[in-house]
Formats: C-alpha cells, structure tokens, sequence
C-alpha cells in the first residue's frame, strides 16, 4: 500500500483533478477555496497544463467554456458568491453541451455571508442556478479522500453525457486535513480520444461548431429535448448514495457533506440510547437518490433530513417519498454547524411525539 | 479510543502547527485522524484555534464542539473553551501565560509552563512541542515517539537538530503530570 499522506479537502481536489485528466484551470481567488487555484497554479505547469488566475470569476468561466469547446479536460472552482458570478457561463456550457467541470466550496450566504462552511448552494446547483431548462451532475463528497476521487467520476460523466459537472463540498470538508486515497488510476491524457464535437486546428475535417443556440423555427426545443434524453439516462445509470446501518433502521437521517459526518456522531449516540437510526447519503445531488428512497419508505416511516442550509435538500426528499412517509427537518443555516447532540435530540422529539400521537389516537 | 482535540492560543504560538502536528503523527501511527483550523480573520496576535480527532475507528465530525482535551496556550482561550471540555476530560493550561486557574472540578487540569521550558530549552518557539508533551503522557493518545517522527514530514525545512529540541521538548513535557 502507498503511504499515506494527510491532504487539505481543496488540494484533494485540485489534484483529483488533475490525476483524472485536467489540463486548463481558470479561476479567481476566494476564500475557503484558496488552495484550489494556489496547487494548480504550481502543479499543473508540472504536467504542461495551463493554469490561469482570470480577472473575473465571469471571465474564468468564460476561459473554461473556451478550452472545454477544444475537447480538453478543464476546470474552475469558487465559493458561494463566486458561482453565483458563474451562473451565466454555466448555463451556456449546458446549452453548448460542454463538459466543464465545476468546483463549489460553499460558504455562509445570501451576499458576502461569511467564509465559514455552509449548504446553502443546494438550490442553486441542483436545480441549475442559471437561466434555462437545463442540469449538472453534482457530487457532494464527506470526506478528503471523495474529494480526490470525484473528479475523476465528473469527468466521466461530462464527457459520457456532454454535461457541465460539480463538485459541492462545504467550506468544512475544504479546508479539512485528513489522510487521503486516490482510488483510481492517474489518466494518462495522451489515450483521452478527442471527442467528435471538439473544435481546433485540423484542416480538411467537417466544420464543428460549438454553440448554445439554434434559431432555426423550433430548433431549440429539439435541442432541449435531445439533452433531456441524456439527462434520463444520467438519472437512471449514475445516480449514487452510502447507506449506513440502515437495515433494521426506524428513523432514517437523510445528510451529504459535513451534515452528513455529523449525522454519523448523532446516529451512533441514538443508537447507544436505543434507537434504531440509520444514515442515507446522497453522493449525487442531482441525479437525486429518488428512487431508493421510495423504496426504503416501504420500511422506513420517519426520515430526518439533516443541512446546514435553511431547509433545501428536504424539498427533494420530499418530492421522492410523496407522503410515503413522515419528512422532518433539522435545519441550521447561516453557515454554522449542528452538533451531534442537537441531531440526536430532534430524533428524540420526533419518537417522543410520535409515541404520544399513538396514545392520543388510542 | 476517540479523542477530539482543542488547540488554542495566540496566532504565531503554533497553534495550527501543534494541530497539523499531532495528526500526521496519529495518522503515521495507523489511527484516524482528522485535522480542521479555524480559517477566519486570524492573524499574528490574534487567537486562533483548531480541532484534531484521534480514533482507533472512524472518524464522525472534524469539528470538535466538546473536546475530550482542550489545550490552552493564552488567557483569552481558556474562557473560551474551559466551559465546553467534556465532563471528565482534560484541559491543559499554559501557566506561563494565563495567569487564572481553572474553575471546573468535574474536569482533570494540568498546569504546564510552556514558555519557561521553552525557554530554558533555548528556543521560545518550541512551547507549543511542551503542550502537546503534556498531551501525549497524560491522554496516551499518541506516543511522543511518534509525533517526533512526526515532525520531519510537517515541518519539511527544519535541520536536524532543531528537530531533536523539539523532541526535547515534548519529552519535557511529558514530565508534567496530572496533580
């Protein structure tokens, strides 16, 4: 076994990145995602990559929209107020079908905030936080050792579907140390076939041209429905989730990111007191674990959905189960973190009350 | 065995250094470990803090909110951070700078004089290295052993021997027991 090196959340990912392939990063300062843009400024020279510090983070999603149309692996990465500068480019990524790949680390918000770690992007990067009917593939990872390994799954599934992909960490799980793994092996680019939509020097081949728009009479809604059916495929073949002792669980916490690690704390301390919690996580946010949580519902009644956000993600499960079972939601926004100790006593509250509506109905 | 770790002190004390510290050597020992700094508006003469987690098993939270041991290196750190140590655990003062004692009994408390052993070491930078000395004897958490092996792979710069004061310190450290 290699050893073991203990790695910051944001330098995980810049270097997943580049281990999965990535060659251009443009971005522009911000804090807690700092250290993205600082290790690619010095390690992707190392591998005859490009790293720009942009004047703008519009600008940097700009360059990535550019260098993606090449077919090259590419990558940007902000904060909370720094995406939301991205939006626009986003949106016309999806609209070009460019496989960009997008680094989150959140932070307190709406506004300036705070630079503490938060959720509260949710919203704003599943349901697309730019305009127009369109998706990314987002990952939320809990851990460094995710943050180095998702990268690699983005730029599969960018290049597969021909769709922008992110990464949604928090502010926790970036600016972390932990010991880390890379689980896949490095990408060596020089295998990486150019893709057959990709633009650049190449006399005598067919015109390519990479666009976001058709004005051609009711070309854009062929365009639109085309992606649709990519988009169907994604939710059926690259949805991912963790399930934690949820086989004989009556009350399932429902957490991604550091919620997520936190929900584990407050699961063990229900599980020493008695009661039977289990932890669903959902890896991807969108595609959201829909389906498995209908099912688990045939079992489980009560659901706790657990975000350091104003109550976001429980809208999605809510959406899945459709009254199949009990939501509740504990929620902290303003980017501060619940305790284990919070969590556990929310799910006390939840049986207690549920024991004394069984006795009122009795 | 879980310990979740509070560092404490003034920014330029090495604070986040003892932090970064103490996990590579758990990590180094085959423990999980987590690491996570405050990452706010510190600065030099400001106070910083950071959380450390050493466990046998997995680690839940980075964040540690009640620490098994909180170590505090200025005054305005063990205000803060006395009231949240477990009941039970550990608080470690610096008594060379925090002039209060510590007001829980449900807690153990030692008292080590990190700057006067630095001091007398000859190298006032080193204090943090006397904390986290106190740490290793009194938890048993980590070996000094193995945050001296530690140290080379943090701190990737320093000459041997000012690695081997380092050791000194913490072996000096350890020397101070629970009353």
């Amino acid at each position: 076994m290699a050893e073991k090196k203990l790695m910051k959340g944001n330098e995980a990912l810049a270097e997943g990145a580049i281990r999965a392939g990535c060659r251009f990063f443009a971005g522009y300062p911000i804090t807690p995602q700092n250290e993205v843009p600082e290790y690619m400024s010095w390690r992707l020279p190392q591998v005859n990559g490009a790293f720009v510090q942009a004047e703008s983070e519009v600008s940097a999603i700009n360059m990535v929209y550019g260098a993606a149309a090449t077919g090259v692996r590419c990558m940007t990465s902000s904060s909370s107020p720094g995406i939301s500068l991205k939006q626009e480019g986003i949106s016309y990524c999806a609209g070009a079908d460019l496989p960009v790949f997008i680094g989150n680390v959140m932070r307190g918000g709406p506004g300036l905030g705070n630079i503490a770690g938060a959720q509260g992007d949710y919203w704003q990067a599943t349901r697309g936080g730019g305009h127009g009917d369109y998706r990314t593939f987002v990952m939320a990872p809990n851990s460094v050792t995710e943050m180095a390994n998702f990268p690699h799954k983005c730029f599969e599934v960018s290049f597969k579907y021909r769709i922008p992909s992110m990464v949604l960490a928090d502010g926790i799980i970036g600016q972390m140390m932990e010991p880390v793994e890379f689980k896949h092996p490095e990408v060596d680019v020089k295998t990486l076939v150019e893709p057959d939509w990709a633009i650049g020097v190449n006399g005598g081949r067919a015109k390519r041209i990479v666009k976001s728009y058709d004005l051609r009479e009711g070309y854009l809604e062929v365009m639109v429905n085309e992606r649709v059916k990519r988009y169907k495929q994604i939710e059926a073949s690259e949805t991912l989730y963790e399930e934690k002792m949820m086989d004989d669980a009556e009350i399932a916490i429902v957490a991604y990111g550091t919620s997520a690690r936190v929900s584990v704390a407050a699961m063990k301390l229900a599980r020493e007191k008695g009661l039977k919690v289990g932890l669903f996580r959902p890896i991807t946010l969108w595609p959201f674990p829909k389906a498995r949580l209908v099912e688990l519902s045939k079992r489980v009644k009560k659901f706790l959905v657990v975000e350091m956000s104003l109550g976001q993600m429980v809208e999605d499960v809510q959406l899945a189960l459709n009254g199949r079972a009990e939501v509740h939601l504990h929620a902290k926004p303003g980017a501060s973190v619940m305790t284990a100790d919070e969590v556990y006593r929310t799910m006390d509250n939840i049986v207690k009350k549920g024991a004394k509506e069984y006795a009122a109905a009795k | 065995m879980y310990q979740g770790i509070k560092i404490s002190g003034f920014g330029g004390q090495g604070v986040i250094s003892a932090g970064y510290l103490l996990a590579q050597a758990g990590m180094m020992e085959g423990k999980e470990v987590s690491f996570f700094p405050a990452y706010g508006a510190e600065m030099r003469g400001g106070t910083a803090n950071c959380s450390v987690v050493v466990a046998s098993d997995e680690v839940t939270t980075p964040i540690v909110t009640s620490p098994d041991t909180a170590i505090v290196l200025n005054e305005p750190s063990l205000a803060k951070f006395e009231p949240t140590v477990k009941p039970g655990g550990l608080l470690i003062i610096n008594s060379s700078l925090v002039n209060s004692k510590a007001t829980r009994t449900d807690i153990k408390v030692i008292y080590v004089p990190c700057n006067q052993v630095a001091g007398e070491l000859g190298n006032a930078k080193i204090m943090n290295m006397v904390a986290l000395g106190a740490f290793a004897a009194a938890t048993g958490a980590i070996t000094i052993d193995a945050i001296a092996k530690a140290l080379p792979k943090v701190y990737k710069k320093l000459k041997p021997e000012v690695i081997e004061l380092n050791v000194k310190a913490l072996k000096r450290g350890a020397e101070f027991k629970l009353n």
